[in-house]
């Protein structure tokens, strides 16, 4: 069986983002940039259910500028087999991020694509369940346990009110949460081997879609700034303000 | 001339960076509290090739580059001084016997040790023989096939909980021509270990003295020939060199980034500490003088990877400088904390007690001076270097 895990580069999760003075976007000139957490856990979890025997190749996939090839390069030396490279220096919408995975998973197959539930650049959480949809196979979100049951893939899934475990059946579309799991330590002998390993490269254009964007950024801003708190003389004043200014009590 | 890092440097210092802030940082402090040697620790970084970086390649080593090492050590001793100066320690002992070792000796140790599973010592300095390493008196006398080594060892890191002992000792004439090292290992009969010394800094990591009462060693242990073991011994320290001006280094920038933050956060007189310039000069000038010291390390490191002739002169300089910027570094962030820096709950008193140290081992300060001032006097000296 051969699994399909889409990354994402982003900037890092450590480096305290700003945005540009036209409000455009956030200012990207500098900044430390890395595989997107969600899908380190995706790559993880794909070698995890290679190491037990259950998958035998495990292939990343990237969409991006040349700069991205980084990504795919520490997704190999985690361990990954080899690596797709979608190039283009567009920033595509989530559905478009999508059709060009449907097309990848045309080309190669495989019977289970593994996503970050969202990244943390845009956090749209909308990649994996779109290319569900447009692949017509069955979907497992916010996985935060995948385990094979014969043939069927049990998820189980974080939702709003606890743990929901849905079965699959293959191919399917798996996205990770969190918890999936703990992403190992690429090691220095790994790093070195990575290079060796093969990555492709495929001009976006050369797919024929239709990538004209539907969504328009209209204005990036930064968080309001928090407000200094205050000092309540007594518990009195301290229930009024609860109850009156902050609502929380009633 | 390209200062930027390349991809595969990029990489090693990721990993570098993700194990020492989850394995080493978090636990450093409790380390030199218990005075416990994290050997286990060591070992998982041995799994990620920390333990053999510039080892060759031929013998399971990585064949990595100082420069490329320098960039690992620094960012491991940002979490833990002491334990990156023993796995730099270990680095060059295993790169001496990984080189020199007879085929024998390499079989038996090299993987074990590139591993970590296995740990090695460096044994240069003697009760009567610091500074002065040539003049070294442990000796090695040959009888049939086993050399017979006498003598005694001081502030040999590590000792006591390592496997592998490289000790040079005398096998002919006095001066550094009769110095031949060999590889020991730590439990063989006549080895005796004194107790651990009680030091400023550096607890996660024992220091003790060794004694060698007639231990029989076999021919196949000498690594190289008799007579180049003080060769060997300045070569291993030109690395060395490096080594620990990159642990001050990392140390230094941990400390600096403490200090920015304390100074973001600390209010007196209504505003943040780094609102009053007195500090920010203090920043801009620990800043300065770090980013020097870094750059003339890596530099030092790329002379030694291309073998160039004043490579020795460039290591005692990066040495030197960077171990004096780092301890000033260390003390000026300690002063910034204030009361805060000098008590045990904040990091700073901890990392002027580590690096202290590295102004004084792998030859002194005032050796580098030497070495530094006796090229500097040379002809032409302005042109050569």
């Amino acid at each position: 069986m051969k699994i399909l895990v889409a990354i994402k580069r982003v900037v890092d999760f450590n480096v305290k983002v700003r945005v540009k003075a036209d409000e455009s976007a956030v200012d990207l000139a500098n900044c430390k940039m890395s595989i997107n957490p969600f899908c380190e856990i995706a790559v993880e979890e794909a070698l995890r259910i290679k190491e037990q025997g259950k998958a035998d190749e495990v292939v990343v996939v990237t969409i991006g500028p040349a700069a991205a090839q980084e990504q795919l390069r520490s997704a190999l030396a985690l361990g990954a087999d080899r690596g797709i490279h979608v190039q283009t220096d567009d920033n595509l919408d989530s559905l478009h991020v999508a059709k060009v995975l449907q097309q990848v998973v045309n080309s190669e197959s495989p019977q289970l694509v593994i996503l970050g539930k969202q990244a943390i650049d845009s956090d749209n959480n909308q990649t994996g369940q779109m290319l569900a949809a447009l692949c017509g196979w069955s979907q497992g979100t916010f996985a935060s346990e995948v385990v094979f049951e014969g043939d069927k893939l049990q998820v189980t899934r974080e939702v709003d009110g606890g743990l929901q475990t849905l079965a699959l059946s293959l191919p399917a579309v798996v996205t990770s949460d969190l918890r999936l799991n703990e992403p190992r330590y690429a090691t220095l002998p790994n790093i070195m081997k990575a290079k060796r390993k093969p990555i492709d490269v495929i001009e976006i254009e050369s797919l024929g879609l239709s990538l004209e964007s539907k969504v328009k950024t209209l204005k990036v801003s930064a968080p309001a700034v928090r407000q200094a708190g205050v000092k309540v003389a007594d518990v009195d004043e301290l229930i009024n303000k609860l109850r009156n200014e902050a609502k929380v009590i009633s | 001339m390209d200062f930027n890092l390349n991809e595969d440097q990029r990489a090693f210092i990721s990993t570098a960076r993700q194990f020492s802030k989850q394995e080493l940082a978090p636990n450093a402090a409790g380390w030199d509290k218990e005075h416990y040697f994290p050997k286990d620790v060591i070992q998982r970084a041995g799994e990620l090739g920390f333990c053999g970086l510039y080892a060759p390649e031929k013998a399971g080593g990585l064949g990595l580059s100082r420069l490329d090492s320098s960039l690992i050590f620094e960012q491991l001793a940002m979490g833990c001084t002491t334990t990156t100066a023993m796995m730099t320690i270990h680095n060059m002992a295993t790169w001496m016997v990984a080189t020199w070792a007879t085929e024998q000796i390499k079989q038996q140790w090299c993987d074990e040790l590139i591993s970590g599973q296995k740990l090695a010592s460096y044994c240069l300095t003697e009760p009567g023989s610091g500074s002065d390493a040539a003049s070294l008196s442990t000796t090695a006398v040959k009888q049939g096939e086993t050399y017979i080594l006498n003598g005694s060892k001081v502030f040999i890191s590590g000792a006591g909980e390592t496997e592998l002992l490289v000790v040079m000792a005398r096998t002919g004439e006095a001066g550094p021509k009769g110095i031949s090292a060999f590889a020991v290992p730590a439990d063989i009969e006549g080895v005796i270990y004194g107790k651990a010394e009680e030091k400023m800094g550096w607890h996660a990591q024992p220091t003790r003295q060794i004694t060698f009462e007639n231990v029989a060693i076999p021919v196949a242990n000498l690594l190289g020939q008799e007579g180049q073991g003080f060769t060997m011994a300045m070569k291993g320290l030109d690395g060395g060199r490096i080594n620990i001006a990159t642990c001050s280094i990392g140390t230094a920038q941990q400390a600096l980034n403490t200090a920015v933050g304390y100074m973001q956060e600390r209010k007196q007189f209504g505003k943040p500490l780094a609102a009053f310039q007195a500090l920010q000069f203090k920043i801009a000038d620990m800043t300065t003088e770090l980013v020097a010291a870094r750059q003339l390390t890596r530099m030092a490191a790329f002379k030694l990877d291309n073998n160039d002739v004043d490579a020795t002169s460039y290591c005692a300089m990066a040495k030197r400088f960077a171990t004096d910027v780092g301890f000033t570094v260390c003390n000026e962030a300690l002063q910034i904390h204030g009361g805060y820096g000098y008590i045990q709950e904040y990091p700073l008193e901890r990392y002027v007690r580590d690096v202290r140290v590295h102004q004084i081992l792998e030859g002194t300060n005032e050796i580098m001076r030497l070495i530094i001032g006796r090229r500097a006097l040379t002809e032409m000296a302005g042109e050569l270097l």
